[in-house]
């Protein structure tokens, strides 16, 4: 166990190490214009170079590479240029952090609950109405983008619930629509999974016998059932945080969040390009992090899993 | 033959019976003959669910008319800004009616003409990114399954790629190189091909031993032909199903990209570009039908292909046929 661990968190880290290098040499190829914000139009040619070389912009590649890693060990993401000019990215990210933290923990928390809670509800009620209605659901949030449900979202059910449109940090009501439209899609995806896993183990022999001997159908279900079905739903896990991040963007610059999803989307119109690469570095990371905790939960779980024979792909 | 009946046993002996029967090789054939097809069977359980059925003959005739719509009469042109006629200033969000369908946008176009051509945009995006997730992720995959010296080298790829968000990726990927069609569609194939791979890889893995491959492999057939024909039939189902699923995959990508800013060009209508143009004026009550119609018709084609892929992946397992 202890071994798996430790050589998935090699392999993580090597695709971390990858990552930021693939990411960094692309960076490079942005036009030089990102470097300069307003001022580009009044700087003449030498003084473009001038400020390039004092940035490290053209030294060697391989020195550039070094001496971007040097930074990051230490926790310094560089400045931003355009959208607070001269302020370090980090200082930027300490105020943005806690709420995109906080937006996606309630997320995860809300779509397992209500995702397994549906999913229980489907495969009791197999082909009845609640099942079909269940699977309206989860069709219509897989099949329609995201971005075209949010909007309908924050359009009506602000209006019927007379609930702000726009967030405010002091105002609690404001809070209740972004955590729940962030979290649609993983509930979908859990819903989807619990059903197929409780129906599939309904079908079992252990249950028929269960029923022979007269357990109840409750018994049955939470003591037999529901607990096989669980374990396949921690593989889930990770896939539903980068469900959620992708959702962050959308929902927390539709509804103004000072969050790390709205920043993405602001410094991106302003093209400010260290802001992105910090951005882009940091959501590869928590993708990162996510699958490895993902698998290594996985594999405390499910002792069934051969872990030796784990080296293929997932 | 044989039905001579014995009555008496001077009749028992019947000339008939001692003759020889004639080969014939149809009747020999019948036993072991069955009129199965497997497309005629996938057919056939697929326009068994009604409403599969029913969004397929919608799907033609959208995509038919998507196709032929700027031809007809009486269409107006998606980039072109109407005036009024009275005061010649831009025809600015004017209402739907019986001249402008469904209204003009905030710059005086015709939104009709506009979702239709962009109707079009995101189908091309839609079916270039699932025909290229088709093609290199089968590609991929069958050799990643199939070739044992290649299967730690793409794992490694697969296993970088895969952490990732695709979103992520998606937007690095157009933000470096300036948005546009090409781009977009670009960005999206690095992604696309990820997902069909590996199923293809984990369906090969579980086949690719089976006894009459092996027997196959003995008599001398090359790699290629024993992976067209020996595992990809066992995988139709799936890929038809990843490749339905691509399409409303990518159309919402688009829509995801428009939305943050790396889009197409306002030049070229799509349903994201309208979707954006829509949810600038959301909040005036009058101006929603500029968010509503976009919207409906991109649900429709985005559930439609989810709902036909999904029935026709039941359809197309054998297990599921008569």
């Amino acid at each position: 166990m202890l071994k798996y661990s430790l050589k998935r968190l090699a392999q993580s880290l090597v695709t971390l190490f990858i990552i930021i290098t693939v990411v960094f040499l692309l960076m490079r190829l942005m036009p030089e214009e990102g470097y300069f914000g307003q001022a580009y139009e009044k700087l003449d040619e030498a003084q473009r170079e001038a400020i390039l070389t004092g940035m490290g912009l053209r030294d060697p590649m391989h020195i550039q590479l070094k001496n971007f890693y040097k930074s990051l060990l230490v926790g310094d993401l560089g400045k931003s240029i355009i959208y607070r000019p001269k302020v370090p990215i980090a200082e930027i990210l300490k105020t943005k952090i806690p709420y995109s933290l906080y937006f996606g923990l309630t997320a995860v928390v809300i779509s397992l609950i209500a995702g397994i809670s549906l999913g229980i509800i489907m495969a009791r009620s197999k082909s009845q109405i609640w099942d079909k209605l269940g699977t309206g659901y989860i069709v219509f949030i897989n099949a329609v983008p995201a971005a075209v449900y949010y909007l309908f979202l924050q359009l009506y059910v602000t209006d019927i619930f007379k609930l702000p449109i726009l967030f405010k940090p002091d105002n609690t009501a404001s809070w209740i629509l972004p955590a729940i439209s962030m979290s649609l899609g993983s509930t979908a995806a859990y819903a989807m999974w619990m059903r197929r896993y409780m129906v599939d183990e309904l079908n079992k022999d252990y249950v028929k016998l269960a029923r022979a001997k007269g357990l109840r159908n409750k018994t049955i279900m939470v003591k037999h059932i529901f607990r096989n079905a669980f374990v396949p739903m921690a593989q889930y896990l990770p896939s539903t945080l980068l469900y959620t991040i992708s959702g962050s963007i959308y929902i927390e610059s539709l509804y103004s969040i000072p969050g790390m999803g709205g920043l993405l989307v602001d410094v991106i119109q302003r093209q400010d390009n260290t802001v992105v690469q910090a951005l882009v570095l940091i959501y590869s990371s928590i993708g990162i992090i996510g699958l490895f905790l993902g698998d290594v939960l996985m594999a405390m779980f499910d002792p069934r899993i051969n872990l030796q024979k784990k080296g293929g792909a997932r | 033959m044989g039905n001579g009946k014995i009555n008496k046993l001077s009749d028992g002996i019947n000339e008939s019976l001692f003759e020889f029967a004639e080969f014939d090789d149809e009747e020999a054939q019948r036993a072991g003959y069955s009129n199965y097809s497997y497309w005629r069977s996938t057919w056939q359980v697929f326009i068994k669910n009604r409403i599969a059925f029913l969004l397929l003959i919608l799907m033609v005739a959208l995509l038919i008319f998507t196709m032929i719509q700027p031809y007809l009469p009486n269409q107006k042109i998606p980039t072109k800004i109407y005036l009024d006629a009275k005061t010649n200033m831009q025809l600015r969000n004017h209402r739907p009616d019986a001249e402008f369908w469904f209204g003009t946008n905030s710059i005086g176009q015709d939104l009709w003409a506009r979702i239709w051509s962009g109707t079009r945009t995101s189908l091309f995006i839609g079916i270039a990114v699932g025909l290229w997730e088709a093609i290199v992720g089968i590609m991929i995959g069958a050799l990643w399954g199939y070739v044992r010296a290649l299967d730690r080298p793409i794992t490694e790829v697969y296993n970088v790629m895969d952490n990732i968000p695709v979103t992520i990726i998606l937007v690095l990927l157009t933000y470096i190189m300036r948005p546009s069609l090409s781009t977009m569609i670009f960005a999206m194939c690095i992604t696309g091909w990820l997902g069909m791979a590996r199923f293809v890889r984990n369906l090969i893995v579980i086949i690719r031993d089976r006894e009459y491959n092996l027997a196959s492999k003995c008599l001398g057939t090359p790699t290629g032909r024993i992976i067209s024909k020996n595992l990809l039939p066992y995988l139709v189902s799936v890929i038809m199903l990843r490749m339905a699923l691509a399409i409303p995959a990518a159309i919402g990508y688009e829509v995801f990209l428009t939305y943050i800013g790396l889009g197409l060009p306002v030049s070229i209508p799509s349903l994201g570009n309208l979707i954006n143009e829509g949810r600038a004026l959301m909040m005036v009550q009058s101006l929603r039908y500029q968010l509503i119609f976009p919207a409906i018709v991109l649900s429709i084609i985005t559930i439609s292909f989810y709902m036909m892929g999904n029935v026709f992946a039941d359809a197309a397992d054998p297990r599921n046929h008569v």
